[in-house]
Protein backbone atom coordinates (compact mmCIF):
# COMPACT_ATOMS: atom_id res chain seq x y z
CA UNK A 1 0.00 0.00 0.00
CA UNK A 2 1.67 3.43 -1.10
CA UNK A 3 1.07 6.43 0.63
CA UNK A 4 -0.67 8.29 -1.33
CA UNK A 5 -3.37 7.75 -4.57
CA UNK A 6 -5.07 9.65 -7.00
CA UNK A 7 -8.11 8.16 -6.01
CA UNK A 8 -9.42 5.63 -3.29
CA UNK A 9 -12.48 3.78 -3.20
CA UNK A 10 -14.17 2.62 -0.10
CA UNK A 11 -16.07 -0.16 -0.48
CA UNK A 12 -15.71 -2.69 -3.27
CA UNK A 13 -19.64 -3.59 -3.96
CA UNK A 14 -21.16 -2.70 -7.02
CA UNK A 15 -20.42 1.03 -6.90
CA UNK A 16 -17.33 0.71 -5.48
CA UNK A 17 -16.03 -1.76 -8.28
CA UNK A 18 -17.28 0.19 -11.32
CA UNK A 19 -15.84 3.84 -9.64
CA UNK A 20 -12.62 2.17 -9.70
CA UNK A 21 -12.79 -0.41 -13.03
CA UNK A 22 -14.12 2.83 -15.27
CA UNK A 23 -10.88 5.39 -13.54
CA UNK A 24 -8.26 3.23 -14.28
CA UNK A 25 -9.68 2.59 -17.32
CA UNK A 26 -8.82 6.17 -17.98
CA UNK A 27 -5.32 6.06 -16.45
CA UNK A 28 -6.23 6.77 -12.69
CA UNK A 29 -4.11 5.06 -10.29
CA UNK A 30 -6.52 3.57 -7.56
CA UNK A 31 -7.00 1.66 -4.45
CA UNK A 32 -9.85 0.42 -2.96
CA UNK A 33 -10.14 -0.54 0.55
CA UNK A 34 -12.85 -3.31 1.60
CA UNK A 35 -14.17 -4.67 4.72
CA UNK A 36 -14.87 -8.24 3.40
CA UNK A 37 -12.45 -11.04 2.53
CA UNK A 38 -13.53 -10.91 -0.84
CA UNK A 39 -15.44 -7.97 -3.47
CA UNK A 40 -18.99 -7.83 -4.68
CA UNK A 41 -20.50 -5.87 -1.52
CA UNK A 42 -23.11 -7.51 0.39
CA UNK A 43 -25.42 -7.81 -2.47
CA UNK A 44 -22.79 -9.95 -4.53
CA UNK A 45 -21.40 -11.66 -1.02
CA UNK A 46 -18.60 -14.62 -2.25
CA UNK A 47 -20.45 -14.50 -5.67
CA UNK A 48 -17.07 -15.47 -6.66
CA UNK A 49 -16.21 -17.88 -4.06
CA UNK A 50 -19.24 -19.44 -3.26
CA UNK A 51 -19.60 -22.28 -0.04
CA UNK A 52 -23.26 -23.23 -1.92
CA UNK A 53 -22.98 -26.64 -4.23
CA UNK A 54 -25.91 -24.83 -6.69
CA UNK A 55 -25.56 -20.59 -6.61
CA UNK A 56 -29.08 -20.40 -9.20
CA UNK A 57 -30.42 -21.09 -5.50
CA UNK A 58 -29.77 -17.40 -4.64
CA UNK A 59 -31.53 -16.62 -8.13
CA UNK A 60 -30.36 -15.07 -11.25
CA UNK A 61 -29.65 -11.66 -9.86
CA UNK A 62 -27.19 -12.54 -7.30
CA UNK A 63 -25.50 -14.94 -10.49
CA UNK A 64 -25.56 -11.86 -12.63
CA UNK A 65 -22.77 -10.57 -9.81
CA UNK A 66 -20.11 -12.73 -10.33
CA UNK A 67 -19.04 -11.47 -14.11
CA UNK A 68 -19.09 -7.64 -12.10
CA UNK A 69 -16.41 -9.26 -9.18
CA UNK A 70 -14.34 -11.50 -11.85
CA UNK A 71 -13.88 -8.60 -13.99
CA UNK A 72 -12.98 -5.84 -10.94
CA UNK A 73 -10.49 -8.27 -9.53
CA UNK A 74 -8.74 -8.68 -13.58
CA UNK A 75 -8.78 -4.65 -13.27
CA UNK A 76 -5.67 -2.58 -12.97
CA UNK A 77 -6.77 -1.74 -9.86
CA UNK A 78 -4.83 -2.12 -6.28
CA UNK A 79 -7.22 -3.87 -3.93
CA UNK A 80 -7.02 -4.05 -0.35
CA UNK A 81 -9.84 -6.64 1.51
CA UNK A 82 -10.19 -6.92 5.18
CA UNK A 83 -9.31 -3.33 5.48
CA UNK A 84 -11.62 -1.02 7.90
CA UNK A 85 -11.92 3.15 7.31
CA UNK A 86 -11.72 4.24 10.94
CA UNK A 87 -11.06 7.67 9.81
CA UNK A 88 -12.08 10.22 7.15
CA UNK A 89 -10.99 14.05 7.01
CA UNK A 90 -12.24 16.77 4.74
CA UNK A 91 -8.38 17.20 3.35
CA UNK A 92 -8.56 13.87 1.93
CA UNK A 93 -6.77 12.02 4.98
CA UNK A 94 -7.84 7.94 5.32
CA UNK A 95 -6.90 5.75 8.26
CA UNK A 96 -6.97 2.16 7.53
CA UNK A 97 -6.60 -1.15 9.57
CA UNK A 98 -5.57 -3.75 7.00
CA UNK A 99 -4.99 -7.18 9.00
CA UNK A 100 -4.87 -5.39 12.24
CA UNK A 101 -2.19 -3.08 11.25
CA UNK A 102 -2.83 0.81 11.01
CA UNK A 103 -2.34 3.04 7.75
CA UNK A 104 -2.53 6.25 6.85
CA UNK A 105 -3.08 7.32 2.88
CA UNK A 106 -4.68 9.99 0.96
CA UNK A 107 -6.02 10.77 -2.37
CA UNK A 108 -7.06 13.33 -4.52
CA UNK A 109 -10.57 12.18 -4.81
CA UNK A 110 -11.95 9.88 -2.81
CA UNK A 111 -15.09 8.05 -3.26
CA UNK A 112 -17.55 6.45 -0.88
CA UNK A 113 -19.25 3.62 -1.72
CA UNK A 114 -19.56 1.79 1.53
CA UNK A 115 -23.69 0.89 0.65
CA UNK A 116 -26.74 0.91 2.93
CA UNK A 117 -27.56 -0.99 6.27
CA UNK A 118 -31.19 -2.48 7.22
CA UNK A 119 -32.93 0.24 8.47
CA UNK A 120 -33.27 -0.39 12.49
CA UNK A 121 -36.72 -2.18 13.35
CA UNK A 122 -36.99 -1.87 17.14
CA UNK A 123 -39.55 -3.13 19.19
CA UNK A 124 -39.25 -5.01 22.46
CA UNK A 125 -37.41 -7.62 22.71
CA UNK A 126 -35.74 -7.29 19.56
CA UNK A 127 -32.56 -7.44 21.22
CA UNK A 128 -33.11 -11.20 21.88
CA UNK A 129 -30.73 -14.09 21.39
CA UNK A 130 -32.62 -15.32 17.80
CA UNK A 131 -33.91 -11.99 16.49
CA UNK A 132 -31.22 -11.19 13.73
CA UNK A 133 -31.82 -9.11 10.54
CA UNK A 134 -33.01 -10.85 6.96
CA UNK A 135 -29.66 -9.78 5.67
CA UNK A 136 -28.16 -11.59 8.69
CA UNK A 137 -29.96 -14.24 7.48
CA UNK A 138 -28.88 -13.91 3.44
CA UNK A 139 -25.67 -13.28 4.26
CA UNK A 140 -25.23 -16.83 6.27
CA UNK A 141 -26.34 -18.60 3.41
CA UNK A 142 -23.98 -16.60 0.89
CA UNK A 143 -20.99 -16.99 3.09
CA UNK A 144 -21.16 -19.93 5.08
CA UNK A 145 -23.99 -21.84 3.14
CA UNK A 146 -26.04 -22.13 6.21
CA UNK A 147 -29.84 -22.00 6.65
CA UNK A 148 -31.85 -22.41 9.58
CA UNK A 149 -32.25 -25.82 11.24
CA UNK A 150 -36.21 -24.80 12.14
CA UNK A 151 -38.64 -22.72 10.63
CA UNK A 152 -37.79 -18.88 11.45
CA UNK A 153 -40.45 -16.07 11.15
CA UNK A 154 -39.68 -13.61 8.79
CA UNK A 155 -41.17 -10.27 9.54
CA UNK A 156 -41.30 -6.77 8.21
CA UNK A 157 -41.74 -5.01 5.08
CA UNK A 158 -39.57 -4.84 1.59
CA UNK A 159 -38.62 -6.29 -1.22
CA UNK A 160 -35.53 -8.36 0.74
CA UNK A 161 -37.76 -9.80 3.15
CA UNK A 162 -39.96 -11.67 0.11
CA UNK A 163 -36.68 -12.65 -2.02
CA UNK A 164 -35.20 -14.19 1.51
CA UNK A 165 -38.62 -16.32 2.00
CA UNK A 166 -38.18 -17.37 -1.51
CA UNK A 167 -34.40 -18.01 -1.36
CA UNK A 168 -35.04 -20.32 1.62
CA UNK A 169 -37.90 -22.35 0.14
CA UNK A 170 -35.52 -23.23 -2.60
CA UNK A 171 -33.35 -24.03 -0.37
CA UNK A 172 -35.80 -26.54 1.28
CA UNK A 173 -36.10 -24.06 4.68
CA UNK A 174 -39.26 -24.04 6.00
CA UNK A 175 -41.50 -20.36 7.00
CA UNK A 176 -43.26 -20.49 10.07
CA UNK A 177 -44.63 -17.16 8.92
CA UNK A 178 -44.36 -13.86 6.95
CA UNK A 179 -45.68 -11.23 9.28
CA UNK A 180 -45.95 -8.71 7.05
CA UNK A 181 -46.03 -5.64 8.49
CA UNK A 182 -46.81 -3.57 5.13
CA UNK A 183 -49.76 -0.99 5.08
CA UNK A 184 -52.15 -2.00 2.42
CA UNK A 185 -53.01 1.94 2.24
CA UNK A 186 -49.45 2.16 0.99
CA UNK A 187 -50.39 0.40 -2.20
CA UNK A 188 -52.91 3.36 -3.17
CA UNK A 189 -50.37 5.60 -3.28
CA UNK A 190 -47.77 3.25 -4.63
CA UNK A 191 -50.49 2.96 -8.14
CA UNK A 192 -49.80 6.20 -8.87
CA UNK A 193 -46.11 5.20 -9.61
CA UNK A 194 -47.12 1.95 -11.71
CA UNK A 195 -47.21 3.86 -14.74
CA UNK A 196 -43.18 4.75 -14.02
CA UNK A 197 -42.91 1.40 -12.69
CA UNK A 198 -43.58 -0.04 -15.99
CA UNK A 199 -40.40 0.65 -17.84
CA UNK A 200 -38.73 -1.06 -15.28
CA UNK A 201 -40.64 -3.93 -15.57
CA UNK A 202 -38.34 -6.86 -15.23
CA UNK A 203 -38.40 -5.71 -11.53
CA UNK A 204 -42.22 -5.86 -11.16
CA UNK A 205 -42.17 -9.61 -12.82
CA UNK A 206 -39.46 -10.34 -10.21
CA UNK A 207 -41.66 -9.70 -7.59
CA UNK A 208 -44.54 -11.21 -8.74
CA UNK A 209 -42.64 -14.40 -9.21
CA UNK A 210 -41.36 -13.96 -5.93
CA UNK A 211 -44.82 -13.24 -4.63
CA UNK A 212 -46.82 -16.46 -6.18
CA UNK A 213 -43.70 -19.41 -4.98
CA UNK A 214 -44.51 -17.79 -1.70
CA UNK A 215 -47.94 -18.12 -2.12
CA UNK A 216 -47.74 -21.58 -3.67
CA UNK A 217 -45.66 -23.13 -1.20
CA UNK A 218 -48.87 -21.53 1.40
CA UNK A 219 -46.38 -19.92 3.83
CA UNK A 220 -48.83 -18.36 6.44
CA UNK A 221 -48.60 -14.78 5.46
CA UNK A 222 -49.94 -12.56 8.13
CA UNK A 223 -50.37 -8.69 6.47
CA UNK A 224 -51.00 -5.60 8.13
CA UNK A 225 -49.10 -7.16 11.57
CA UNK A 226 -48.20 -4.36 14.39
CA UNK A 227 -47.65 -4.43 18.00
CA UNK A 228 -44.82 -7.07 17.65
CA UNK A 229 -42.87 -7.85 20.91
CA UNK A 230 -40.30 -10.87 21.15
CA UNK A 231 -40.72 -13.15 23.79
CA UNK A 232 -37.67 -15.68 25.65
CA UNK A 233 -35.31 -15.44 28.57
CA UNK A 234 -31.77 -16.55 27.52
CA UNK A 235 -33.39 -16.90 23.85
CA UNK A 236 -36.11 -16.02 21.77
CA UNK A 237 -39.14 -18.25 22.66
CA UNK A 238 -41.61 -16.89 21.12
CA UNK A 239 -43.01 -13.44 18.59
CA UNK A 240 -46.29 -11.30 19.35
CA UNK A 241 -48.09 -9.57 17.50
CA UNK A 242 -51.47 -7.58 16.67
CA UNK A 243 -52.78 -8.65 12.83
CA UNK A 244 -55.78 -6.74 11.95
CA UNK A 245 -56.47 -6.09 15.84
CA UNK A 246 -56.53 -9.48 16.79
CA UNK A 247 -53.56 -11.03 18.95
CA UNK A 248 -51.29 -13.68 17.87
CA UNK A 249 -48.69 -15.69 19.35
CA UNK A 250 -46.07 -17.84 17.20
CA UNK A 251 -43.60 -19.79 18.46
CA UNK A 252 -39.85 -19.60 17.06
CA UNK A 253 -36.21 -19.91 17.94
CA UNK A 254 -35.28 -17.76 15.07
CA UNK A 255 -36.94 -14.40 14.24
CA UNK A 256 -35.09 -12.76 10.96
CA UNK A 257 -36.38 -8.71 10.53
CA UNK A 258 -36.48 -6.11 7.53
CA UNK A 259 -37.94 -3.01 6.95
CA UNK A 260 -36.17 -1.64 3.87
CA UNK A 261 -32.33 -0.64 3.53
CA UNK A 262 -31.11 2.73 4.51
CA UNK A 263 -27.38 4.03 3.19
CA UNK A 264 -24.37 4.05 5.94
CA UNK A 265 -23.87 7.61 6.02
CA UNK A 266 -21.02 7.74 9.10
CA UNK A 267 -18.65 7.65 6.70
CA UNK A 268 -19.18 10.82 4.81
CA UNK A 269 -20.84 12.48 7.52
CA UNK A 270 -17.37 12.31 9.98
CA UNK A 271 -15.69 13.86 6.50
CA UNK A 272 -18.02 16.79 6.75
CA UNK A 273 -20.65 15.88 3.70
CA UNK A 274 -23.62 17.29 3.55
CA UNK A 275 -26.92 15.09 4.27
CA UNK A 276 -30.68 15.30 3.84
CA UNK A 277 -33.75 14.14 4.90
CA UNK A 278 -35.56 11.95 2.26
CA UNK A 279 -38.96 11.91 3.37
CA UNK A 280 -40.27 9.17 0.92
CA UNK A 281 -37.11 6.57 1.78
CA UNK A 282 -37.50 7.69 5.63
CA UNK A 283 -33.53 7.96 5.89
CA UNK A 284 -30.51 10.63 5.45
CA UNK A 285 -28.82 10.86 1.82
CA UNK A 286 -25.85 12.65 1.39
CA UNK A 287 -26.36 15.67 -0.98
CA UNK A 288 -24.61 14.99 -4.07
CA UNK A 289 -24.86 15.90 -7.84
CA UNK A 290 -25.74 14.11 -10.82
CA UNK A 291 -22.00 12.72 -10.84
CA UNK A 292 -21.75 11.70 -7.43
CA UNK A 293 -19.58 14.48 -5.96
CA UNK A 294 -20.72 15.40 -2.76
CA UNK A 295 -20.70 18.84 -0.86
CA UNK A 296 -16.96 18.35 -0.61
CA UNK A 297 -14.65 18.99 -3.31
CA UNK A 298 -12.50 15.79 -2.89
CA UNK A 299 -15.50 13.45 -1.90
CA UNK A 300 -17.81 11.66 -3.97
CA UNK A 301 -20.69 9.35 -2.35
CA UNK A 302 -22.05 6.38 -5.50
CA UNK A 303 -24.67 3.83 -4.97
CA UNK A 304 -26.60 3.45 -2.33
CA UNK A 305 -24.03 4.71 0.04
CA UNK A 306 -25.77 7.90 -1.56
CA UNK A 307 -29.30 6.91 -1.55
CA UNK A 308 -31.54 3.37 -1.98
CA UNK A 309 -31.81 2.55 -6.15
CA UNK A 310 -30.38 -1.49 -5.88
CA UNK A 311 -27.17 -3.02 -6.86
CA UNK A 312 -27.67 -2.39 -11.04
CA UNK A 313 -28.23 1.16 -10.30
CA UNK A 314 -24.93 1.53 -7.97
CA UNK A 315 -23.02 -0.14 -10.59
CA UNK A 316 -24.26 2.36 -13.11
CA UNK A 317 -23.70 5.30 -10.51
CA UNK A 318 -20.21 3.85 -9.94
CA UNK A 319 -19.43 4.30 -13.72
CA UNK A 320 -20.64 8.10 -13.74
CA UNK A 321 -18.47 8.97 -10.38
CA UNK A 322 -15.27 7.20 -12.43
CA UNK A 323 -15.95 9.30 -15.44
CA UNK A 324 -16.41 12.18 -13.80
CA UNK A 325 -13.39 11.98 -11.81
CA UNK A 326 -11.09 11.02 -14.68
CA UNK A 327 -12.22 14.16 -16.11
CA UNK A 328 -11.36 16.03 -12.73
CA UNK A 329 -8.05 14.51 -12.82
CA UNK A 330 -7.04 15.56 -16.51
CA UNK A 331 -7.56 11.90 -18.58
CA UNK A 332 -10.59 12.61 -20.23
CA UNK A 333 -11.75 15.60 -22.31
CA UNK A 334 -15.62 16.85 -21.49
CA UNK A 335 -17.09 15.94 -24.74
CA UNK A 336 -15.79 12.33 -24.20
CA UNK A 337 -17.05 11.65 -20.64
CA UNK A 338 -20.42 13.33 -21.94
CA UNK A 339 -20.71 10.76 -24.57
CA UNK A 340 -19.43 7.63 -22.84
CA UNK A 341 -21.71 9.02 -19.71
CA UNK A 342 -25.16 9.36 -21.85
CA UNK A 343 -25.89 5.47 -22.07
CA UNK A 344 -24.99 5.12 -18.68
CA UNK A 345 -27.17 7.62 -17.49
CA UNK A 346 -30.08 6.31 -19.54
CA UNK A 347 -29.65 2.87 -18.13
CA UNK A 348 -29.05 4.23 -14.52
CA UNK A 349 -32.63 6.34 -15.20
CA UNK A 350 -34.56 3.27 -16.04
CA UNK A 351 -33.41 1.07 -13.21
CA UNK A 352 -34.35 3.63 -11.16
CA UNK A 353 -37.94 4.03 -12.65
CA UNK A 354 -39.15 1.13 -10.46
CA UNK A 355 -37.94 3.24 -7.15
CA UNK A 356 -41.41 5.52 -6.24
CA UNK A 357 -43.11 2.25 -7.08
CA UNK A 358 -41.37 0.01 -4.55
CA UNK A 359 -40.68 3.43 -1.88
CA UNK A 360 -44.12 3.79 -1.81
CA UNK A 361 -45.56 0.35 -1.44
CA UNK A 362 -43.46 -0.09 1.23
CA UNK A 363 -43.35 2.76 3.12
CA UNK A 364 -42.36 2.02 6.58
CA UNK A 365 -45.66 2.45 8.87
CA UNK A 366 -45.64 4.97 11.53
CA UNK A 367 -46.24 2.23 14.17
CA UNK A 368 -43.09 0.91 13.37
CA UNK A 369 -40.83 3.80 13.49
CA UNK A 370 -41.85 4.94 16.86
CA UNK A 371 -42.21 1.94 19.19
CA UNK A 372 -43.48 1.97 22.52
CA UNK A 373 -42.04 3.08 25.40
CA UNK A 374 -40.41 -0.03 26.93
CA UNK A 375 -38.52 -0.82 23.57
CA UNK A 376 -34.97 -0.72 23.65
CA UNK A 377 -33.95 2.10 21.23
CA UNK A 378 -29.90 2.25 22.07
CA UNK A 379 -28.57 -1.53 21.55
CA UNK A 380 -25.32 -0.82 22.82
CA UNK A 381 -25.98 1.36 25.87
CA UNK A 382 -29.20 -0.25 26.67
CA UNK A 383 -31.45 3.47 26.45
CA UNK A 384 -35.27 3.09 25.90
CA UNK A 385 -37.51 4.92 23.85
CA UNK A 386 -39.31 5.94 26.83
CA UNK A 387 -35.83 7.73 28.19
CA UNK A 388 -35.75 9.29 24.74
CA UNK A 389 -39.30 10.32 24.81
CA UNK A 390 -39.57 12.02 27.95
CA UNK A 391 -36.14 13.65 27.05
CA UNK A 392 -38.02 15.25 24.11
CA UNK A 393 -40.88 15.95 25.69
CA UNK A 394 -38.82 17.89 28.61
CA UNK A 395 -37.73 20.03 25.38
CA UNK A 396 -34.49 18.61 24.94
CA UNK A 397 -32.86 20.29 21.95
CA UNK A 398 -32.46 17.07 20.06
CA UNK A 399 -30.53 14.10 19.28
CA UNK A 400 -26.71 15.07 19.95
CA UNK A 401 -28.36 16.67 23.93
CA UNK A 402 -30.22 13.09 23.92
CA UNK A 403 -27.10 11.69 23.79
CA UNK A 404 -25.20 13.52 26.44
CA UNK A 405 -28.14 13.07 28.36
CA UNK A 406 -28.61 9.08 28.10
CA UNK A 407 -25.24 7.65 25.99
CA UNK A 408 -28.03 6.48 23.11
CA UNK A 409 -25.44 6.46 20.67
CA UNK A 410 -22.45 6.52 22.24
CA UNK A 411 -22.14 2.63 22.57
CA UNK A 412 -19.50 0.34 19.76
CA UNK A 413 -22.52 0.60 17.23
CA UNK A 414 -21.90 4.53 17.08
CA UNK A 415 -25.29 4.94 16.51
CA UNK A 416 -26.25 2.77 13.35
CA UNK A 417 -29.06 1.02 15.19
CA UNK A 418 -30.33 3.92 17.34
CA UNK A 419 -29.87 7.14 15.48
CA UNK A 420 -32.55 6.62 12.73
CA UNK A 421 -35.34 5.82 16.37
CA UNK A 422 -33.98 8.80 17.88
CA UNK A 423 -34.34 11.37 15.33
CA UNK A 424 -38.10 9.45 14.65
CA UNK A 425 -38.98 10.00 18.72
CA UNK A 426 -38.17 13.88 19.02
CA UNK A 427 -40.09 14.47 15.04
CA UNK A 428 -42.88 12.91 17.01
CA UNK A 429 -42.50 14.69 20.17
CA UNK A 430 -41.77 18.01 18.50
CA UNK A 431 -43.86 17.78 15.24
CA UNK A 432 -40.87 18.89 13.18
CA UNK A 433 -39.45 16.57 10.07
CA UNK A 434 -35.67 14.69 11.01
CA UNK A 435 -34.17 17.57 8.56
CA UNK A 436 -35.05 20.27 10.85
CA UNK A 437 -34.51 18.30 14.38
CA UNK A 438 -31.01 16.85 12.68
CA UNK A 439 -29.04 13.41 13.05
CA UNK A 440 -26.20 12.23 15.35
CA UNK A 441 -22.57 14.05 14.95
CA UNK A 442 -20.72 11.15 13.08
CA UNK A 443 -17.11 11.12 14.24
CA UNK A 444 -13.76 9.05 14.15
CA UNK A 445 -13.14 5.98 15.06
CA UNK A 446 -15.56 4.66 12.35
CA UNK A 447 -14.63 1.22 13.40
CA UNK A 448 -12.82 0.18 16.24
CA UNK A 449 -8.87 0.89 16.23
CA UNK A 450 -6.40 0.09 19.49
CA UNK A 451 -4.32 3.00 20.77
CA UNK A 452 -1.94 -0.23 20.48
CA UNK A 453 -2.38 -0.22 16.28
CA UNK A 454 -2.24 3.67 16.36
CA UNK A 455 0.89 4.25 18.11
CA UNK A 456 2.21 1.41 15.97
CA UNK A 457 1.50 3.35 12.69
CA UNK A 458 3.98 4.61 10.13
CA UNK B 1 -29.94 -22.30 15.23
CA UNK B 2 -28.34 -23.19 11.56
CA UNK B 3 -27.35 -26.11 9.32
CA UNK B 4 -24.72 -26.21 6.35
CA UNK B 5 -26.95 -26.61 3.03
CA UNK B 6 -24.10 -29.33 1.66
CA UNK B 7 -22.95 -31.25 4.47
CA UNK B 8 -19.74 -32.45 2.65
CA UNK B 9 -17.69 -28.93 3.42
CA UNK B 10 -14.54 -29.57 5.44
CA UNK B 11 -14.44 -29.18 8.99
CA UNK B 12 -11.33 -27.88 11.35
CA UNK B 13 -11.01 -27.81 14.84
CA UNK B 14 -11.31 -24.69 17.15
CA UNK B 15 -10.89 -23.90 21.00
CA UNK B 16 -14.21 -22.87 21.79
CA UNK B 17 -13.72 -21.95 26.07
CA UNK B 18 -11.06 -24.37 26.54
CA UNK B 19 -12.74 -27.73 24.17
CA UNK B 20 -12.41 -28.55 21.13
CA UNK B 21 -14.64 -28.22 18.31
CA UNK B 22 -15.52 -29.09 14.77
CA UNK B 23 -16.61 -26.60 12.78
CA UNK B 24 -16.85 -25.65 8.83
CA UNK B 25 -13.69 -24.63 7.22
CA UNK B 26 -14.06 -20.94 6.13
CA UNK B 27 -16.92 -19.17 7.83
CA UNK B 28 -16.63 -16.66 10.15
CA UNK B 29 -16.73 -17.05 14.20
CA UNK B 30 -20.07 -16.09 14.33
CA UNK B 31 -21.73 -18.19 11.77
CA UNK B 32 -19.58 -21.17 13.79
CA UNK B 33 -20.98 -20.17 16.54
CA UNK B 34 -24.52 -20.13 15.38
CA UNK B 35 -23.98 -23.28 13.70
CA UNK B 36 -22.89 -24.67 17.11
CA UNK B 37 -26.28 -23.22 18.21
CA UNK B 38 -24.35 -21.35 20.68
CA UNK B 39 -26.99 -18.70 21.23
CA UNK B 40 -26.68 -16.52 23.27
CA UNK B 41 -22.55 -16.04 22.58
CA UNK B 42 -22.19 -13.06 25.30
CA UNK B 43 -24.18 -10.76 27.91
CA UNK B 44 -24.93 -7.13 27.43
CA UNK B 45 -22.05 -4.78 29.11
CA UNK B 46 -24.67 -2.69 30.95
CA UNK B 47 -28.00 -4.92 32.61
CA UNK B 48 -25.92 -8.47 31.16
CA UNK B 49 -29.12 -9.61 28.70
CA UNK B 50 -27.90 -12.41 26.88
CA UNK B 51 -27.00 -11.44 22.93
CA UNK B 52 -26.39 -13.46 19.91
CA UNK B 53 -25.30 -12.22 16.27
CA UNK B 54 -27.26 -9.70 14.73
CA UNK B 55 -26.31 -8.13 11.44
CA UNK B 56 -23.54 -10.54 10.45
CA UNK B 57 -21.86 -8.20 8.70
CA UNK B 58 -20.01 -5.77 11.10
CA UNK B 59 -22.29 -2.92 12.52
CA UNK B 60 -24.35 -3.96 15.15
CA UNK B 61 -21.64 -5.24 17.72
CA UNK B 62 -23.68 -8.01 19.26
CA UNK B 63 -21.23 -10.84 18.20
CA UNK B 64 -18.42 -9.58 20.50
CA UNK B 65 -16.13 -12.44 21.94
CA UNK B 66 -12.76 -12.71 22.61
CA UNK B 67 -10.22 -14.50 19.86
CA UNK B 68 -6.91 -15.77 20.68
CA UNK B 69 -6.72 -13.46 23.72
CA UNK B 70 -8.12 -10.41 22.40
CA UNK B 71 -10.79 -9.06 23.61
CA UNK B 72 -14.51 -7.61 21.69
CA UNK B 73 -13.73 -8.68 18.31
CA UNK B 74 -16.53 -8.55 16.13
CA UNK B 75 -17.07 -12.78 15.62
CA UNK B 76 -18.68 -11.97 12.05
CA UNK B 77 -15.80 -10.00 10.83
CA UNK B 78 -13.29 -12.72 11.70
CA UNK B 79 -12.60 -15.83 9.59
CA UNK B 80 -12.32 -19.52 11.96
CA UNK B 81 -8.73 -20.47 11.74
CA UNK B 82 -7.38 -23.93 12.80
CA UNK B 83 -6.63 -24.15 16.40
CA UNK B 84 -7.96 -20.63 16.95
CA UNK B 85 -9.02 -19.52 20.88
CA UNK B 86 -12.30 -18.19 21.06
CA UNK B 87 -13.93 -17.22 24.36
CA UNK B 88 -17.74 -16.27 24.54
CA UNK B 89 -17.81 -12.73 26.88
CA UNK B 90 -21.10 -14.41 28.62
CA UNK B 91 -21.52 -13.53 32.81
CA UNK B 92 -21.74 -16.16 34.97
CA UNK B 93 -24.93 -16.16 36.66
CA UNK B 94 -26.31 -13.74 34.14
CA UNK B 95 -30.02 -14.71 33.37
CA UNK B 96 -30.81 -16.38 36.72
CA UNK B 97 -33.39 -13.66 37.38
CA UNK B 98 -34.68 -12.82 33.95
Amino acid sequence: MKAAYQLVVIGAGPAGMAVAQTAARHGIEVAVIDEQADAGGQIYRNVDASPLADIDLLGRDYVFGRQLVQEFKHAAVEYFANAAVWYLDANGEIGIIVDGVHRRISAQRIVIACGAQERPMPFPGWDKAGVMTAGAGQILMKSAGMVPGEAPILAGSGPLLLLLAWQYLRAGVKIRALVDTTQSASRWTAMRHFPKAIAASDYLFKGLQLVTAIRRARVPWLREASNLRAEGDERLRALNFDCRGKPQRIETSLLLLHQGVIPSVQIAAAAGCEASWNDVQQCWQPVVDHWGQSSADNIFVAGDAAGIGGARAAWLGGQLAGLQIAHQLGELEQAQRDRLALPVRNARARHLAIRPFLDSWYRVADSCLVPRDETLACRCEEVSVGEIRALAAMGCSGPNQAKAFTRCGMGPCQGRFCGATMEQIFASETALNPQQIGRFNSRPPLKPVTLGQLACSD
Amino acid sequence: MFRLLDTAVAQIVIELDGVEVSVPAGVSVAAALLYLDQVPLRHSVVNAAPRAPFCMMGICFECLVEVDGVANQRACQVQVQAGMCVRLQLSPGAGASD
